[in-house]
């Protein structure tokens, strides 16, 4: 659960932590059943319907105003999205 | 004691692919355009597929999927029957969507080998060349750029959902003069069929390297450590150099190597290992199910593999054993495609002298196109590691001269109607006025003179001059050489128009018959 949270970017209390881990057990239990299941000679697919090469030519459309993009933004400057800080250590 | 040790290393090569759009969405992408996309203001190539705004969903650029099919037809790769798309999942605020579409189990491409040639002993000696496998090559989406600003991080989507081709090699390469022969082969590749520009200052070629270590002879694979955007030549020779020397002073000093992700500090020279992220590694992976597979048929396949040039090694053995041409002008003409197709054009025109007319090329045609380009907008200078993309740089596009046109000054040439020295100067004149050779030969007089009539009457006065008996006595007498004692005065006599080879024929006739 805590390798989880911490990929997912999300602080759980320890309470929260209980109940999810036990809804993910049911989804993994879930899981152990499908695997009982003889798939031989059946094709892995991703997808439940077999529709190949949806395409799109290649023609540029316009672009978004960037003011659209710096309104959602939690701030902005320069044109640009605001980030916390991000280096990597000898950066 | 100390062991002698080889470099056992795989590239990762991330290549922008030439299209108008992205990757997944319709936004303008301006790659090789008249517009640098470094020019551009940020945040202004953006969509709501890129932003991964709510409700919006992806579709796959058709030239993007071409592209990436084309490479793999160069190379010799399988195209698998199908191939789909998967969710890379990670946080990192260059990527909108908190997730990459890339493909994890069926890619574009599987296999594929790609030939290298190393540095030979010297410039015009042809170097070393070996095979180097491919494992495969999948097509993903580029991120955004950011930009570090004080206590915050800038982040301009510009770049994100840029088509990215990543190239993935077997671990064949043994050093890193073999690791830059490779980079240098596959832009040769894709420039070629104009699948990238590559152009590792724009960040359009970037590159990851493997290096791990062993015992020459050995074929075990040991654990690897990945050098992260190696982003020019020189950074991925010096940052494999340097991560070779430190692995073998880590394992004489009885350490062993950990599997890691190491950055390379240009400045500094060094590799520096990158704050543990096996966290970040576990990318949960999963089918993107927005993006539908693909399918590539066989009349596809044959579609695009008919759009592919002659791949530059083979069409370099070709040059050289159907046209015996040196190796040193077959290694400038063969990276640049234009110039290939500039060059066989030519000889299709004359076909009788594919020297010459490579010669020509290759020395004073490429010439005048640099010194053309120089003269005209201020270009910025390479770094001496570009310089043979400074070469190519040199467009054909803004040639003046048809190839046809330059075969016409060869063919001239060789029939002796006029010198190679003159050709040199006509030459010039042609790039610069756009005349074709023989009317420039003709309004400056310079046509040799092949009328055999006009040159055995000049002849004949010759013979009959005084000074003319010694050596036509001595030629009679057997001594071959007096014969060039009368082709001087021949030739003062025609003002230097006689086509020498008349002139020997003629003579010797004339000769005979005294």
């Amino acid at each position: 659960m805590d390798h989880l949270a911490k990929l997912a970017r999300i602080a759980l209390t320890a309470e929260e932590k209980a109940r999810f881990g036990g809804e993910l057990g049911t989804i993994l239990n879930y899981f152990d059943q499908l695997k009982t299941v003889n798939v031989d000679g059946v094709e892995p697919s991703a997808h439940a319907f077999p529709v190949y090469n949806v395409l799109r030519e290649d023609v540029p459309g316009p672009s978004l105003d960037v003011e659209m993009l710096l309104r959602i933004a939690p701030q902005a400057r320069d044109r640009q999205v605001v980030v916390p800080r991000v280096v990597d250590d000898e950066g | 004691m100390s062991f002698e040790y080889e470099a056992v290393i795989g590239l990762e090569i991330h290549v922008q692919l030439k299209t108008r759009s992205k990757v997944f969405a319709p936004s303008s992408y301006l790659y090789g355009g008249d517009v640098d996309p470094k020019s551009v203001e940020p945040n202004t190539l953006i969509d709501p597929v890129v932003l991964a705004l709510p409700g919006a969903l992806p579709v796959l650029n058709k030239a993007a999927l071409e592209q990436s099919v084309r490479f793999g037809l160069l190379v010799g790769a399988t195209i698998p029957p199908v191939s789909n798309w998967d969710r890379k999942n990670y946080f990192y605020p260059d990527s909108p969507k908190n997730y990459q579409l890339s493909q994890k189990d069926f890619p574009i491409t599987i296999g594929g080998e790609v030939e290298i040639e190393l540095p030979g002993p010297s410039r015009n000696i042809m170097g070393e060349h070996k095979v180097i496998r491919l494992n495969h090559a999948h097509l993903e989406e580029d991120v955004g750029k950011l930009s570090h600003a004080g206590a915050g991080s800038l982040v301009d989507y510009n770049r994100a959902g840029a088509p990215l081709l990543e190239i993935v090699t077997e671990p064949d390469l043994r050093s890193s003069e073999e690791a830059v022969a490779l980079l240098n082969a596959i832009r040769m590749l894709l420039v070629a069929a104009g699948i990238a520009d590559c152009d590792m200052e724009k960040g359009q070629m970037r590159c990851d390297a493997n290096v791990s270590i062993r015992q020459h002879g050995e074929t075990v694979l040991n654990t690897r450590t990945e050098m992260k955007n190696l982003n020019s030549i020189s950074g991925v020779k010096n940052a494999i150099e340097y991560e070779f020397k430190r692995q073998i002073r880590e394992v004489e000093a009885g350490k062993t190597i950990r599997q890691e992700t190491r950055g390379w500090n240009a400045e500094t020279g060094r590799t520096y290992s990158l704050r543990s992220k096996e966290d970040a590694h576990d990318y949960r992976y999963f089918p993107d199910p927005d993006l539908m597979p693909v399918q590539v048929s066989e009349a596809d396949q044959a579609r695009l593999a008919a759009t592919l040039p002659e791949r530059p090694y083979l069409r370099q053995r070709r040059y050289m054993e159907e046209f015996a041409l040196p190796y040193t002008i077959t290694s400038v003409l063969v990276p640049d495609r234009l110039l290939c197709e500039y060059f066989e054009a030519a000889v299709a025109a004359h076909p009788a002298n594919p020297q010459g007319v490579a010669n020509l090329i290759v020395n004073d045609l490429l010439r005048e196109l640099t010194a053309a380009k120089k003269s005209g907008a201020e270009e910025n200078s390479f770094a001496e590691e570009n310089a043979a993309e400074e070469v190519a740089a040199v467009s054909l596009a803004d040639c003046p001269l048809k190839a046809e046109e330059l075969a016409g000054l060869v063919k001239l040439t060789d029939e002796g109607v006029i010198s190679k020295q003159q050709a040199k100067d006509v030459f010039v004149e042609m790039f610069q006025t756009g005349k074709s050779a023989a009317a420039i030969v003709d309004a400056k007089g310079l046509r040799q003179s092949s009328d055999s009539g006009e040159i055995e009457k000049i002849i004949r006065e010759v013979l009959a001059l005084p000074s003319s008996e010694k050596p036509i006595a001595e030629f009679k007498s057997g001594n071959e050489k007096a014969i060039n004692s009368l082709k001087g005065p021949v030739m003062k006599a025609s003002k230097g128009k006689a086509n020498p080879q008349v002139v020997d024929q003629v003579l010797r006739r004339l000769l005979g018959e005294l």
